[in-house]
């Protein structure tokens, strides 16, 4: 008989709780990768997470690590404290679009400007999930929602927002990527900028997010196969994936000299405190 | 116990919060509180704390609840409009059980209302300061030196019972110059093994959360948190008494305004008249037992406030209807005299007396 070799196994990070999430929600495999990249970077241990308010709120019982439940949109100031009292623990929110980007917005900007050392984990569904499938901050132009039945009409709703192209512009963010999960190459890659993204925490280089573009195949109204159809067709052209910030392939190691660089020609940054 | 040294109140408070291991305070900038802040952005850095300024309050009594969970003393302070902001903050405190201590040092309102002080948020303080059943401790100095003596209570009794405690200043406190004596440096902080500090792979995760999506697990716990209001109900109840022994009316007044509720006295004593004064030290719980044993003596009371009318409510419940229960009050940061006061009790008197 053949020597038993495990090839593959659930990552110590999650609970053994089965998940609440819909058929075909996008949301558990992100779960994964955040937990096996905590895995193989050793940090089970000392990693706090901060679950949002949204469909993700009960990851609190899917993450086998310490875990805050925050109120909505709140996560990064929460985080932002986890992290200043323990600094040497990797902390990390894990935020839908609606809490993120629409009641959650301030708090993300100025945890991203103070260049607080915490990695942001977005899942951007163009919805609101969890309490129906309403119109959210980054809701395509024209898609109908149940807060935008017609279709979102920009003249009345605006814009969505991007949110990593508008993160990408603060001086205290390290590293900001955008990936998806369409595919297994994209899961690869997705995976690789969570990992990053932690590595760059403990390195201590600065405020670190990635945004997931994800699917709500339940309040898409669709078969999770057409969801990610729509997903490749819709999200990917609005949402470009790519890196939008990695102060270490500029040529920094972190974003405060980065930020540093970008303001020497102005006598009061340079010259520190009189 | 030092020296004494002149202090202002907000900054006497803030020199005694460190003094009680707080190393982290969050904030956003409002009148009148500013030296509370100033104070604490001076002295973190060299204690090895953090101050930070957040963007909103909001934001700071977000990440007091995150502190709070990593188990770090923590504060934050603000004035009225800023506090109405943290409500929702404190309501998710208290609903995951996590200490923490919120400095409320009042101003004029509703809405901007004014920068003078005042006493209108004691309902919000003891009432409602955020959604669903809960509570939080209250105390209200009157002097530089009990701000910084309650301070030191409040992030004890803060970890004893779990939950957001409150002190409820106004800004004549905040402002007042006087002599204090600053608290010691506290010795050892409890420990703390429910906080989410990571797990080390020594135990299974803690979780700090407020959401119970069964709802007998939600009436469970609010059962279980409220014994713990009891038995704070029976053992936290601080109050002062003065001149109550013959007292035929007892005025009731916390805070500044029981400053001048006592020179009153003083003044409506001398004319003969048989006044005395209640003054609550912790507004919740409110402390009725001290307030029943006056009802002996007493023929009326009188609630004098720097507001409409709102501690006035908590007495008319103990003592009930059988005697007058009347309020006194300047409003809209309006600080009444000893003179109105005592203008006050004589008619009362008149009304009541033989
Ligand atoms: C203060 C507050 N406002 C509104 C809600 C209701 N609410 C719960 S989840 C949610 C939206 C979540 O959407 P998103 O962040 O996009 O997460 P998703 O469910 O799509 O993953 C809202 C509005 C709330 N819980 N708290
Ligand atoms: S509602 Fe949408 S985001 Fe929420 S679990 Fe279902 S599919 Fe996922
Ligand atoms: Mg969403």
């Amino acid at each position: 008989m053949a020597e038993e070799q495990v090839v593959f196994e659930r990552p110590k990070t999650l609970t053994t709780k089965p998940t609440h999430y819909c058929p075909g929600c996008a949301h558990g495999i992100v779960h994964r990768l955040v937990a096996e990249s905590i895995d193989e970077l050793g940090k089970g241990g000392d990693a706090v997470g901060v679950a949002p308010v949204g469909c993700s709120v009960l990851a609190y019982d899917y993450f086998s690590c310490d875990m805050i439940e925050a109120a909505h949109g709140r996560a990064p100031s929460v985080a932002t404290a986890v992290k200043r009292v323990h600094p040497e623990n990797l902390v990390f929110s894990y935020q839908g679009d609606g809490d993120l980007a629409s009641i959650g917005m301030a708090e993300t900007v100025h945890a991203a400007t103070r260049g607080e050392n915490i990695t942001v984990i977005f899942y951007n569904n163009a919805i609101y999930g969890m309490t129906g499938g309403q119109m959210a901050p980054t809701t395509l132009p024209n898609q109908v929602t149940q807060t935008s039945p017609y279709g979102r009409n920009t003249k009345e709703a605006g814009y969505p927002v991007r949110v990593c192209e508008l993160l990408a512009t603060l001086d205290g963010v390290a590293y900001a990527e955008r990936v998806t999960i369409d595919k297994p190459a994209s899961v690869r890659k997705a995976k690789k900028a969570i990992k990053k993204a932690f590595e760059y925490q403990m390195e201590g280089r600065g405020y670190t997010i990635v945004e997931i573009v994800g699917t709500c195949p339940t309040n898409w109204g669709m078969t999770p196969k057409d969801a990610i159809g729509w997903l490749e067709e819709n999200m990917l052209p609005y949402y470009p994936l790519g890196v939008y910030r990695d102060c270490v392939e500029e040529g920094f190691e972190t974003a405060a000299e980065a930020a540093l660089a970008r303001a020497k020609d102005v006598p009061i940054v340079t010259g520190g405190v009189a | 116990m030092g020296e004494k040294v002149l202090m202002k109140g907000n900054e006497a408070l803030a020199a005694a919060a460190v003094r009680a291991g707080c190393r982290f305070y969050f904030g956003y900038p409002i009148t009148p509180q500013t030296e509370l802040a100033a104070y604490m952005s001076k002295i973190m850095p060299k204690v090895g704390g953090t101050f930070l300024q957040a963007e909103s309050e909001i934001s700071a009594i977000n990440m007091l609840y995150g502190a709070a969970a990593a188990g770090a003393r923590a504060m934050t302070s603000s004035s009225s409009p800023g506090v109405s902001l943290k409500g929702e903050g404190i309501s998710y405190m208290a609903g995951a059980d996590l200490p923490g201590v919120i400095v409320n040092v009042e101003r004029g309102g509703p809405g901007l209302g004014s920068i003078q002080p005042s006493q209108q948020d004691y309902w919000q303080a003891t009432r409602a300061m955020g959604h669903g059943d809960f509570f939080q401790i209250v105390y209200a100095p009157n002097t530089v030196q009990e701000m910084a003596d309650m301070i030191f209570t409040a992030f004890e009794k803060a970890d004893e019972y779990l939950t957001p405690v409150m002190i409820l200043a106004d800004g004549l406190l905040g402002q007042m110059m006087e002599p204090v004596e600053l608290p010691d440096e506290i010795g050892e902080l409890p420990e703390k093994p429910w906080a989410t500090t990571g797990t080390k792979g020594k135990r299974e995760h803690n979780i700090a959360n407020s959401l119970y999506l069964q709802s007998n697990e939600l009436e469970a716990k609010l059962l279980e948190r409220a014994k713990r209001y009891e038995i704070i109900l029976d053992k936290e109840q601080q109050s002062e008494g003065f001149m109550l022994d013959d007292a035929e009316i007892v005025l009731v007044a916390f805070g500044a305004s029981s400053r001048i509720a006592r020179s009153a006295v003083v003044k409506a004593r001398e004319e003969g008249i048989k006044v005395g004064l209640l003054r609550p030290i912790t507004l919740w719980p409110f402390p009725a037992k001290a307030l029943e044993a006056t009802m002996g003596t007493a023929k009326a009371y009188l609630s004098v406030e720097m507001n409409m009318g709102q501690m006035v409510d908590d007495v008319r419940l103990v003592v009930g209807k059988d005697v007058p229960v009347e309020h006194f009050g300047r409003t809209g940061g309006i600080i009444p005299t000893p003179d109105e006061v005592l203008e006050a009790i004589r008619t009362l008197n008149a009304k009541v007396g033989e």
